[in-house]
């Protein structure tokens, strides 16, 4: 029998906002423990939390990003429930009046996995959301030998939840989703995304069924992903976990899992009979808001998106659909991009310039984008000097190498190793002439009809000339000459 | 005026005596700690007392800002940097609030010395006091009765003579009832009118700070003082703030009072149902006109009160779970353990009740039946008020069905405690202002028991109460009389 997967999402993403949501301790990651906290962030008895509008703002930029029904009013609940992380052992949330509803994430081919980009099933496939709202983080535990000590630092930092349908039928879209939408935050300012600093964080529902069924299998929740790839693997394990369980007959139940990424394993955390009863009501402490006033200003704030940027870097730049998939991919490279791009004259060899030597120049020296040691115009300059001739492409990787180990510019770098492109034809001509007469056999080949020896010869020159020889011209002569 | 008599005076009287340096503020703090330690023995009223604190305010203290020099005592439910913060629960002990309430910043800014903690029912919850998880206070008119409550505490202190002012908090009555059954007057602010900020809350929706204090010139002051919007309060109002003390002398003339059908009803004690015909038939003379009003969901405001009330309670109550202060048990087998023995080796029956009905009534089948139409209940509440203050400037009743009762007459039964609040839980349900000022006594086993008349007033319309209020006081001689436990040493 074929099963079919359906998987929803939860995605909590912490905003990046300078004070947490209701107070102004700062949001920092890797303080020293319970630094950034005051008594409304511990929840010390007579607190009161005060809304921060920025965290609303950039939860309604998220929403009008990925096209989303903004709520008239925000307002907040209290989520009840006892856990340690939790000072107040409610949670502010939003319960039925969420800030944003409906929306999507279209699912970019270069969003799935490298090695599944060929397989794509869906192609643009677009993921349906449920809704976004805005709710405070707890506390982060560490458990020790024999005790647990508590971290506030993290409690209170504003921190959206994006639940999306369950529409998502493989492991590999679930990852799309997640590139996507981590492309999109990180586009509108709203968050770093970073998973490994728990920015970003997942929970899957996951439910199998045969295909011939309607209505979806019972629901299986795993708990706390903290990479994009282990929601992957998790996903194939749970799905194929789940496929053989329906395959023996097996009847599965309503649970949740956790994912232990060093087994390669899911395991069973609850059953459905310790389902929480919240308890929602609204806060009585804070006070609803309307988001009219508000969206003006968030509207002006909605940035390109990488869809849009993709469109128009080929369309403006004439680079291929792919690399501007790939510049498009990290806001950073396509910023990069598009100042070193500006004054260049062939700004799609900028782009290969940039997706080759200097993508592999900087995973070399273990950098990104973000820490590049060429300013983009300096880059645009060395491109200039070899697309006009100044300097050959060899000449130019050279003086890239030494740019990028020095930070100097490409003219400095010119001048100083002397490096030229020898491009006077009578010059190259006495060069040629030099190096048929030296190499006969060569040349009489090649008038004999093999094409092969004309490659030597231009390797003779170029080796005469130093390498300054403008290798084009070279070809050309000799071939000219040979002919003649 | 020597030292002794120092502790009857209200705070109007101390100012001229600070301003004209006829007495320090010191000398001030000493005739009270001289006198709480003669009467509090008996009374109780105070749970913490920090003298030596005070003393260090009082020598740096300006006497020439609005409240420069006067000792004020706080419900120890409010926070006061570095003082204990009990809220008469054991589940709080050994905490001291790291932080101060908005509302005492604001004191201190007005030169105001904060020196004393007053015991409560614990966490504000109860109507005579006998809640405390730590002590009885005692009603300074009659020992063998309770001073009211939850803010009794601040009332005992104010009536027998062992605080000049006292703040209070209300969240169904509790400033107001005390203040009544005690002969004091206590003032419950329009809902956002005071920050609650710092203030450990029971009921969000509902708890207001306000003063409890001899006379209606002295509440006045105390408003001024802390009244206002506060950035870390979101339901603080942002309006202005009149001069209270400036607006007093207004006469009676021209006014209109309501009189709700609805609480005249049976069950009210007869002397406190003559007392209060008796005030109308003054405030009359005075030149109000009296109208007949109705508030006709009435009979609601209690359960929707208790719906309310304790549903914000059960979540605000969370908190206190052993974690990072207060009472923590020992040797739970487990987190949950932890949980349930802390809470229920901490908190006392009747805060449990609160929190076991208030978690009742928002769980999952019951919150649509109870919690969402208590709510909808509440807006009509709301809409009776407005509607009567289209004809009315301002409402009478009693302010407590009957007058001081005896400890233990009441507790057996908690809904016969919930009823003395009938009166006075409306106003909070609406977020209207409301004060009661004394308007005679109970002679009951030929003990003189004080008795309160209610005025409830439109948001933010505190200067007309208490216009009112002091116009009645002025011309009446109620607040002249004081409770025997302080008469014999004023008199000594």
């Amino acid at each position: 029998m074929k099963y079919v997967a359906a998987v929803g999402l939860e995605v909590h993403v912490q905003l990046k906002t300078r004070s947490k949501m209701f107070c102004a301790c700062p949001v920092e990651f890797g303080a020293e423990p319970n630094t950034h906290t005051c008594p409304v962030c511990l929840g010390l008895p007579g607190a009161l939390p005060v809304m921060n509008h920025e965290a609303l703002r950039m939860t309604v930029l998220t929403g009008l990003m990925l096209g989303c029904d903004i709520a008239p009013i925000c307002k907040f609940d209290r989520k009840n429930y006892f856990y340690p992380d939790m000072p107040k052992n409610y949670q502010i949330s939003q319960y039925d009046m969420p800030l944003c509803t409906n929306g999507s994430v279209s699912l970019h081919d270069l969003a799935y996995p490298k090695d599944a980009q060929k397989n794509i099933v869906t192609p643009d496939k677009e993921v349906h959301l449920v809704r976004i709202h805005l709710e405070e983080d707890v506390a982060k535990s560490f458990h020790f030998e024999n005790s647990t000590g508590i971290d506030f630092n993290r409690a209170g930092t504003p921190l959206m939840e994006i639940v999306t349908q369950p529409e998502i039928n493989s492991p590999e879209e679930a990852f799309a989703f997640l590139t996507s939408l981590k492309q999109i935050l990180i586009y509108g300012g709203v968050s770093d995304a970073e998973m490994e600093k728990g920015q970003l964080r997942c929970d899957c529902n996951i439910s199998v069924r045969p295909e011939k069924q309607a209505g979806l299998g019972v629901k299986i929740e795993i708990k706390n992903m903290n990479s994009i790839s282990g929601v992957r693997r998790a996903l194939a394990y749970e799905i194929q976990r789940q496929i053989s369980a329906l395959e023996t007959g097996e009847k599965l139940e309503q649970e949740t899992r956790g994912w232990d990424d060093a087994a390669g394993e899911t395991f069973l955390m609850r059953t459905k009979e310790f389902a929480h009863d919240y308890r929602y009501f609204p806060d009585p402490d804070l006070v609803p808001v309307t988001t009219e006033v508000l969206l003006a200003d968030v509207r002006s704030r909605v940035p390109e998106l990488p869809k849009a940027k993709r469109a128009r870097f080929v369309q403006q730049y004439q680079v291929s659909a792919y690399d501007a998939g790939v510049l498009a991919n990290d806001l950073v490279l396509a910023r990069y991009f598009e100042a070193a791009a500006k004054g260049a004259k062939k700004p799609k060899n900028v782009a290969n310039w940039i997706l080759n030597d200097l993508q592999n120049a900087l995973s070399g020296a273990g950098k990104t984008i973000s820490d590049c040691p060429i300013p983009p115009e300096a880059l645009d300059e060395l491109v200039n000097l070899i697309d006009s001739g100044k300097i050959s492409g060899k000449q130019g990787k050279e003086v890239f190498a030494e740019m990028f180990a020095t930070g100097k510019r490409a003219a400095a770098i010119v001048k100083e190793k002397g490096i030229k492109q020898l491009s006077d034809l009578s010059a190259i001509e006495a060069l040629c002439d030099e190096v048929i007469s030296a190499n006969p056999k060569a040349a009489a080949d090649f008038k004999a009809g093999n094409v092969a020896p004309l490659n030597f010869l231009k390797g003779q020159v170029m080796k005469l000339s130093k390498g300054k020889a403008n290798p084009q011209l070279a070809g050309e002569i000799l071939e000219r000459k040979l002919k003649s | 005026m020597t030292a002794k008599d120092l502790p009857a005076l209200g705070i109007a009287e101390l100012q001229s005596l600070l301003r004209q340096r006829e007495v320090s503020p010191r000398e001030l703090l000493e005739a009270l700690r001289d006198r709480i330690e003669i009467v509090d023995r008996e009374v109780g009223a105070y749970l913490s007392l920090d003298f030596e604190a005070a003393d260090k305010e009082a020598e740096k203290a300006n006497v020439d800002l609005p409240l420069g020099g006067v000792p004020i005592a706080i419900k120890d439910i409010i926070s006061v940097a570095g003082q204990p913060c009990t809220c008469a629960s054991k589940i709080l002990r050994g905490y001291r609030a790291p932080y101060n309430a908005t509302v005492i910043g604001k004191l201190r800014a007005a030169g105001a010395i904060p020196f004393g903690k007053t015991n409560l029912d614990e966490f504000a919850m109860g109507s005579s006091t006998e809640n405390s998880g730590i002590k009885l206070t005692r009603n300074p008119w009659e020992l063998s009765c309770v001073p009211g409550g939850s803010s009794g505490g601040s009332a005992a202190a104010v009536a027998s003579d062992t605080a000049f002012g006292a703040l209070g908090t209300d969240t169904g009555g509790s400033i107001r009832q005390p203040a009544a059954l005690t002969g004091i007057v206590g003032l419950k602010p329009t809902y956002g009118r005071v920050s609650r900020f710092g203030l450990v809350a029971f009921a969000s929706s509902l708890d207001q700070i306000g003063p409890l204090t001899k006379t209606v010139r002295d509440a006045a002051l105390i408003m001024n003082a802390i009244a206002g919007h506060d950035p870390q309060d979101s339901t603080s109002l942002d309006e202005p703030v009149p001069d209270y003390a400036v607006a007093l002398d207004h006469d009676l003339r021209g006014v209109k009072l309501g009189l709700p059908k609805e609480y005249m009803v049976e069950g009210i004690d007869p002397q406190v149902k003559t007392a209060i015909d008796a005030a109308v038939k003054h405030l009359n003379s005075l030149g109000a006109e009296i109208v007949d009003v109705s508030l006709p969901h009435t009979e609601y405001a209690t359960a929707v009160y208790y719906i309310l009330a304790t549903a914000e309670a059960s979540a605000n109550l969370a908190r206190f779970d052993g974690v990072r202060y207060g009472y923590r048990t020992e040797n739970p087998k487990d987190l949950l353990d932890h949980y349930g023995r802390t809470r229920e080796e901490g908190f006392g029956p009747e805060v449990k009740r609160r929190i076991i009905l208030g978690t009742y009534v928002l769980s999952s089948g019951y919150y649509d039946a109870y919690y969402l139409r208590a709510q909808k209940v509440r807006e009509l509440i709301r809409q009776d008020f407005s509607k009567v203050f289209e004809k009315a400037d301002a409402l009478i009743s009693p302010t407590s069905p009957v007058p001081a009762f005896k400890f233990g007459e009441r507790t057996a039964d908690p809904l016969q405690m919930y009823l003395t609040d009938i009166f006075t839980c409306s106003a909070n349900l609406a977020g209207i202002c409301g004060i009661s000022v004394q308007c005679g006594f109970a002679e009951i086993d030929e003990k003189r028991l004080p008795i309160g008349l209610q005025l409830l007033g439109k948001p933010l319309d505190e200067a007309r109460i208490l216009q009112i209020a002091h116009a009645f006081e002025q011309s009446t001689e109620w607040h002249k009389a004081c409770a025997p436990i302080a008469a014999t040493l004023r008199n000594a």
